[in-house]
């Protein structure tokens, strides 16, 4: 076991445990349940069984006849949106709070944006029997309003957060606070692959799946590899979960899609990779908005599950070795992107999800008739509908 | 300096009054008053809180602090020019989250020293986190301050003390900064297992607001930090600040009494 507090949990120059002292404990006991549960083949065994009857797993791979036409290669879509509420989320939400009751934490703690970190977390307490807070921005859920009655209806309580820009950013600091003071008894549930060691492991290795899956099915139903894997990019979690099974696939193309917001010149976005600096926010080091002083700059995103200024340290590992690409959409193309994949394929897709689908729609030409691309469906977009129909968007 | 002032206290029998302040709140001006009428109230150790756009570990008083420092253009070198102004005849010790001494760039510690500070503490740099950064910071000319939590091991707290320089800063509970009604029972307890494997002065922190707690904890540590209580009162006047560390100064002193 290693020492005490000492993180060797890096990718390259990123990541790390820059957290306060009274969480350097919490971080040290979460790290040797990890590694325990993940050697023992009892918790595979409920997870697996979880994830296939209760989520709805494997979430099916669908070809894209018509959006293929549109793009020029055939395009295939990883069907996250069908999973049990709604989204990718889930996953990683089932897998620790499996390892919470482990530890013997019945106390949940979450961070939503878009709310569908939060209903996934609220749902699998619902199942588990744990306690649940999430902490919401207060700006977030005046556009998520539904996500917060799903997760009061399932017994959550959710905790408005008023402070700085209202937005993910504010409420992951939030919830920070409350595990500081409530770590022994509690267990931090991280939406994405953000955050101190070992959570943007575990939250990766947890979402995974979604790339093991895809890369079989891919094989089976394609016939070969993706030539490009597409995923969207806020905190990183569902494109982790995508790339990870295919970054020792050397002929395999990884894109990362974040939110260019109103214009990566406009000030208003939230590409940290393409745009930022390295720093540390939420307790890890990588790519970071933030000015000259080391303030972090509110993001900005039409699409809430992506309006965060971090990301995840290993995307920043992945940009800096060349490994991942990352492009951006503005807000106005993910809300083209919206609406295409609804008119041609009968898939309204989540505004996060959006933002892939707007890029490989722009990138006719890119690819051969033959060469296959991967598009992680994060989440579905019934939650965005209300939001999209407001500006008077999608239907033309 | 740090330890000079902590040598002279221990001489005296007396315990060290560190006060914490938000560089910048409520505004530079008052910022720089309020440091010279905590020194002239007896404070024997001035914290300058760096303003920091996500503060995760400090609670809504200080947070408040932060972004009212923040509207008025306070960030790291802004702190540090007040302090060059403030001319202090005490120890100050920088109190920062790393990510705007990251972004000052390496020569920071050395304009901070410049600039009179003495100390540095980090909120969200535990000991063992990042060997490089910290090896940056505890070779520089500043004092590195390092934290205790009660969550904190005692091997740990050994391991702690070792790298820790100026005093070892003392979490009292669970939790942000902030006020509370009633310190945990079983701090005397922690201040002892950590006395146990640190030769180091122990400040207490987090929580202490009133002359009763102050106290109670002159028995048993080297000294107290007080933070959202002096910055609720900041917000009113520097005078009640003042006022108020006059008053934790008057209680621990009658202590030795």
């Amino acid at each position: 076991m290693q020492t005490q507090g000492v993180v060797d949990g890096r990718f390259g120059a990123f990541g790390g445990r820059y957290v306060p002292e009274t969480l350097v404990p919490a971080l040290d006991e979460l790290e040797v349940a990890l590694d325990a549960a993940l050697a023992d083949p009892a918790f595979h065994a409920e997870l697996d069984g979880l994830l296939q009857h209760y989520v709805g797993r494997p979430s099916p791979l669908s070809d894209a006849p018509r959006f293929s036409e549109r793009v020029g290669a055939p395009v295939w879509l990883k069907r996250e949106d069908l999973n049990h509420t709604g989204a990718h989320k889930i996953n990683s939400a089932l897998a620790q709070a499996l390892l919470a009751r482990r530890m013997g934490k019945r106390r949940i703690i979450a961070e939503t944006g878009a709310g569908q970190h939060g209903v996934a977390t609220a749902t699998v307490c619902a199942r588990l029997g744990l306690e649940c807070v999430v902490y919401m921005g207060e700006e977030d859920m005046r556009r998520q309003q539904l996500n917060v009655y799903r997760m009061r209806l399932m017994g959550a309580t959710v905790v408005p957060v008023t402070a700085g820009t209202r937005t993910l950013k504010d409420a992951t600091t939030e919830a920070i606070r409350d595990w500081v003071t409530t770590c022994p008894t509690s267990h931090y549930i991280i939406g994405s692959v953000v955050g101190p060691a070992p959570y943007p492991r575990m939250v990766r290795d947890f979402q995974a799946i979604i790339g093991r899956e895809a890369r079989r099915q891919m094989l089976e139903r394609a016939g070969r590899l993706p030539r490009t894997v597409v995923a969207c990019v806020g905190g990183g979690s569902n494109a982790m979960g995508i790339f990870h099974p295919f970054v020792n696939d050397a002929a395999v193309e990884l894109v990362g899609v974040e939110a260019a917001g109103h214009g990566l010149d406009s000030g208003a976005h939230s590409a940290s990779l393409t745009r930022g600096t390295p720093g540390v926010l939420h307790g890890a080091l990588s790519y970071l908005l933030q000015d000259a002083h080391g303030q972090v700059y509110p993001a900005h995103s039409i699409s809430a599950g992506l309006d965060y200024p971090g990301v995840g340290p290993e995307h920043s590992h992945l940009k800096d070795t060349g490994r991942a690409t990352y492009v951006s959409v503005t807000d106005d193309q993910a809300l083209e992107g919206f609406a295409l994949l609804g008119r041609l394929e009968g898939i309204i897709p989540a505004l996060e999800t959006a933002h892939a689908v707007a890029w490989i729609a722009s990138q006719r030409g890119r690819w051969a008739a033959d060469e296959p691309v991967l598009l992680c469906v994060s989440g579905r977009g019934d939650k965005d509908v209300a939001q999209v129909s407001e500006l008077g968007q999608g239907v033309g | 300096m740090l330890t000079a002032r902590f040598d002279a206290l221990r001489a005296q029998g007396r315990r060290a009054l560190v006060c914490y302040a938000t560089a910048g709140h409520p505004d530079p001006e008052r910022s720089v008053a309020l440091w010279q009428g905590l020194e002239a109230a007896g404070a024997d150790v001035l914290e300058v809180g760096v303003p920091f756009s996500d503060p995760m570990a400090d609670g809504p008083v200080i947070q408040a602090s932060s972004q009212t420092a923040l509207a008025h253009g306070v960030s790291l070198d802004g702190a540090l020019a007040l302090v060059s102004r403030a001319k202090l005849g005490i120890p100050v010790v920088l109190f920062s989250y790393l990510n705007p001494l990251l972004a000052a760039g390496p020569d920071v510690l050395r304009r901070a020293a410049d600039a009179g500070v003495h100390g540095v503490l980090v909120t969200d740099l535990p000991v063992g986190a990042d060997a490089a950064r910290e090896a940056w910071l505890g070779e520089g000319p500043l004092d590195f301050v390092r934290l205790v939590a009660p969550t904190t091991p005692q091997d740990r707290m050994a391991e702690i003390a070792r790298h820790g320089r100026g005093f070892v800063y003392l979490i009292s509970r669970l939790g942000v900064t902030g006020v509370s009604a009633q310190l945990p029972t079983e701090l005397p307890d922690t201040i002892a297992t950590l006395r146990a494997v640190c030769t180091l002065p122990i400040c207490v922190g987090f929580g202490i607001a009133r002359p009763e707690q102050a106290r109670a904890l002159g028995a048993h540590a080297d000294g107290i930090v007080v933070g959202s209580a002096i910055v609720r009162a900041a917000g009113e006047s520097v005078d009640a600040a003042v006022a108020l560390a006059r008053e934790l100064r008057g209680a621990l002193d009658e202590r030795g009494a």
